[in-house]
């Protein structure tokens, strides 16, 4: 008995990482940004949608674990296969123009936070930059997913300053299963943004290539499963401590804020620690995101279009994957040190395009994952592609009003 | 390939959409699909798939076909059958189009981008030959424009795109079914050629069910190299998935250290219905070496030595080396062990040549005998190698018996895992 509890947690070690990291790196400095404003402008109100958030994580999370398990391959390599070669042309264009964006966006995030401790921007993106590049080209699989999931534990800052700004819990917790509609176009947008940013393109590819590359099967699958699920809630649960450490912030005085460094600010009312945590907490997250996005987006679009990739390979075996994988990185560093860029608006755009982006790829995740030759017995069951099919019409309204309302 | 002339050329892309026309010039429909049948002809477009619109897609035979062009498939009679999906058909679309393929001679999994047919003359009529498959930047292009741009106008915008394509010889199709592997007559005999090693990156590569096609369809014993090459981990769900016999003759064929770690990762019961699946001597080899740590010299060791008694002469030795063939590749060292097995010496095979037939082989030996006890630590084994420069350490039981030996590439291996 002990024997065997004891070789299904080392089996479910074997297979930590993916589910854990991808959830985690949903909240990079656009959800953070998104979950204290929403905090600081209503306070514990939109506390309710982080239970569908989490569920439509899990749903859409669990189909990419269990096809990369499955079928061993990654979800562009599916695409590919399955729809031609153009579908996923221009699937690749457009996620390498949203997930640019993303990184750029991750950039700011490194550049407000180290801001909020007096390091100038010019230093702190360059030096940020160099150590994303360094680690991916000269690590070993191993020490960066031992990075990830240090880095995974960080987010553990965001409980701590949630917590010292002494929230009120029996109010969070009434407002977290009950729902409350105010027809206000701010209030409507707010949710909209909180839901719309919660299932990212780019997450798809990342998890199941994720899975692909651990190695996980069928037969791990059933541990692989619980990670994503365990992954999915603790993401909701940091999101939480986010909203709830902004609320307490911004009790007395709720408006809306322009970035989460303002956020950070207004909890030193609370001690030198709830502001110290929760910019570092920014740093990490973002440092985090702009590790794994480039990395990912390269893997990502070299797979579905077939150039050799992965950081295993020599740069002359891999040239493109090489190129594209250090652009983003140099390109999304230095748009934040240009100083009349748009970032705003750029940032606004990739909502938009995340918006029209994730419809169709949840449409070929549903098609892919209830194929029986490819998964056999693991397609969809009817009630899970119920819930699926829901989440997958819930999401797209959402990101194409959110698409909507950010193009206004 | 520059050799070959461009009218004579027919890309894939260009295939499907073709019009098809009928003995009197009427448009019939168009070209949907192509299929090869290598259990006749491993180039010839065998059979053409064409849509006119409708769900059902019709066959026709390569023989029906009078002439082929960019303008047209022109075909001498069109009697066609409604299309009905045979396994033996190799459909160029459906089966190749996007898929992996192996290239022999880059010794790498590639993508399908696009496919080059010749038309060649036979008999009065033109057929479709297969002559290379595309996996560069031109195919892409050709895929991303195929059906909004005239063909002649892709053809000339594509010039400056650097041509990447492969030899259809040197293709191999990976097909997971071993009944349809059968009647597509696909063979692992090209990759036979390919170095083991390459050949394990190439496994790695691949998704599990590609993973154990590829080695189902090597040689034993080439399947038995590569396996060994393999990362710890995907060799053993390889083997784990693979039927236990099928396991049994492939595990045979390896060495037997690597044999019983292989075996050691698997859970019980699957390693003993191997073990009962193969040769009763080799299991009985490994299955001693199953006994000992892993961590311990005994679990490093192999049993492929070859050890003489103290008082023969260099004659015995070239006799006992000539019959243990398959041992010479790696042989370094020869050992000599008294009546009772124990280790006396250790020769290195090189002093053979130097010294007369009838000398006798203790005077060639090595003046300090360096080996270790079958409980020794891998640390301390390590240490040996790095200390003493030795390229093959002799393993003994308590009472100095030999019982096996570790090379120095075990060593390499060992190192480079941790």
């Amino acid at each position: 008995m002990l024997r065997r509890l004891r070789l299904h947690i080392a089996t479910f070690f074997a297979v930590i990482g993916p589910g854990f990291v991808t959830a985690m790196v949903d909240n990079d400095a656009g959800g953070i940004y998104t979950y204290s404003q929403a905090g600081a402008r209503w306070g514990y109100l939109p506390l309710w949608t982080l239970l569908p958030i989490t569920l439509a994580l899990i749903v859409t999370q669990e189909m990419c674990a269990r096809m990369g398990a499955v079928t061993g391959k990654g979800l562009s390599d599916l695409i590919r296969e399955e729809f031609g070669f153009r579908t996923t042309f221009f699937l690749m264009v457009v996620l390498l123009l949203v997930n640019l964006t993303n990184v750029m966006a991750n950039f700011a995030g490194i550049a407000t936070s180290l801001g909020l401790f007096g390091v100038s921007r010019f230093v702190s993106v360059p030096l940020g930059a160099a150590a994303v590049w360094i680690l991916v080209v000269k690590g070993t699989y191993r020490i960066v997913e031992k990075v990830f999931l240090l880095a995974c534990g960080f987010y553990g800052a965001y409980v701590v300053s949630g917590i010292l700004v002494r929230p009120d819990w029996m109010q969070a917790a009434v407002y977290s299963v009950r729902p409350r509609l105010l027809l206000e176009d701010a209030y409507v947008a707010m949710l909209i943004g909180m839901v719309g940013t919660s299932v990212a393109p780019w997450m798809q590819f990342y998890l199941q290539s994720a899975v692909v590359e651990k190695g996980v099967d069928e037969k791990q699958y059933a541990q692989s499963r619980i990670e994503v699920l365990v992954g999915c809630v603790a993401m909701t649960v940091i999101a939480f401590f986010i909203i709830v450490a902004c609320a307490g912030a911004y009790k007395y005085h709720p408006r809306d804020i322009a970035s989460a460094a303002e956020a950070a600010e207004a909890l030193r009312p609370f001690g030198r620690y709830a502001y110290l945590l929760f910019s570092a907490g920014l740093f990490n997250a973002s440092l985090f995101a702009a590790s794994i996005l480039p990395l990912s987006t390269a893997f990502t679009v070299c797979e579905g279009l077939g150039f050799e990739s992965g950081v295993n390979k020599r740069f002359g075996e891999a040239p493109v994957f090489y190129w594209l994988y250090t652009s983003l990185i140099v390109v999304g560093a230095g748009a934040v040190l240009l100083p009349q860029f748009p970032l705003v608006k750029l940032i606004l755009a990739s909502q938009v395009l995340n918006g029209v982006l994730l419809p169709v790829i949840l449409v070929f995740m549903l098609h892919l994952a209830n194929r029986r030759d490819l998964m056999g017995r693991w397609t969809n069951s009817r009630i899970f592609n119920l819930i699926a099919w829901t989440t997958a019409a819930a999401m797209t309204a959402l990101s194409l009003s959110l698409a909507a309302l950010s193009w206004r | 390939m520059a050799a070959i002339n461009l009218e004579r050329i027919l890309y894939l892309t260009e295939l499907t959409g073709l019009k098809v026309f009928g003995p009197h010039g009427e448009r019939i429909g168009r070209v949907v699909e192509a299929a090869v049948l290598p259990a006749e002809h491993g180039r010839r477009v065998a059979r053409y798939l064409v849509g006119d619109g409708g769900r059902t897609r019709f066959l026709v035979r390569h023989d029906q076909v009078q002439s082929i062009s960019l303008q047209g498939l022109f075909l001498s009679d069109d009697l066609m059958t409604p299309y009905r999906h045979d396994e033996a058909y190799l459909l160029l679309c459906k089966d190749l189009l996007d898929q992996q393929i192996i290239d022999v001679n880059g010794r790498k999994v590639v993508r399908v981008n696009d496919m080059t047919l010749t038309i060649e003359t036979a008999g009065g009529r033109q057929e479709l030959w297969v002559l290379e498959v595309d996996v560069g930047v031109r195919g892409a292009f050709r895929r991303l424009l195929e059906g909004m741009a005239p063909p002649a106008l892709i053809r000339r915008l594509q010039e400056p795109i650097k041509p990447n394509s492969i030899g259809w010889e040197y293709c191999n199709i990976i097909e997971p079914d071993p009944q349809r592997r059968l009647k597509l007559s696909i063979s692992g005999e090209a990759l036979n050629q390919i170095h083991p090693a390459d050949l394990a990156d190439i496994v790695e590569d691949l998704p599990p069910a590609e993973r154990e096609a590829l080695i189902e369809s090597l040689d034993e014993e080439v399947a038995a190299e590569t396996l060994t090459e393999v990362e710890p981990k995907i060799q053993l769900s390889i083997l784990e998935s693979m039927d236990a016999d099928k396991a049994a003759d492939i595990l045979e064929e390896m060495a037997p250290d690597q044999a019983a770690d292989a075996l050691g990762e698997m859970k019980e019961e699957t390693s003993r219905e191997i073990l009962s699946d193969m040769d009763q001597t080799e299991a009985a080899e490994i299955g001693e070496l199953l006994e000992y740590e892993e961590d311990s010299a005994g679990g490093m060791m192999n049993t492929q030595y070859v050890a003489l008694h103290e008082r023969a002469v260099v004659r015995d030795a070239v006799e006992a080396l000539k019959g243990n063939e398959e041992l010479l590749e790696g042989l370094n060292t020869l050992f000599l062990v008294d009546a009772e097995e124990r280790l006396a010496a250790a020769v290195p095979v090189a002093r053979l040549f130097v010294a007369p037939d009838a000398a006798p082989l203790r005077p060639l030996a090595l003046k300090s005998l360096l080996k270790v006890t079958v409980d020794a630590h891998r640390d301390r084994v390590i240490e040996y190698f790095d200390k003493y420069n030795v390229l093959t350490l002799p393993v003994v039981d308590d009472n100095n018996k030999l019982l096996g030996v570790i090379t120095a590439d075990d060593i390499i291996s060992v190192l480079r895992r941790s």
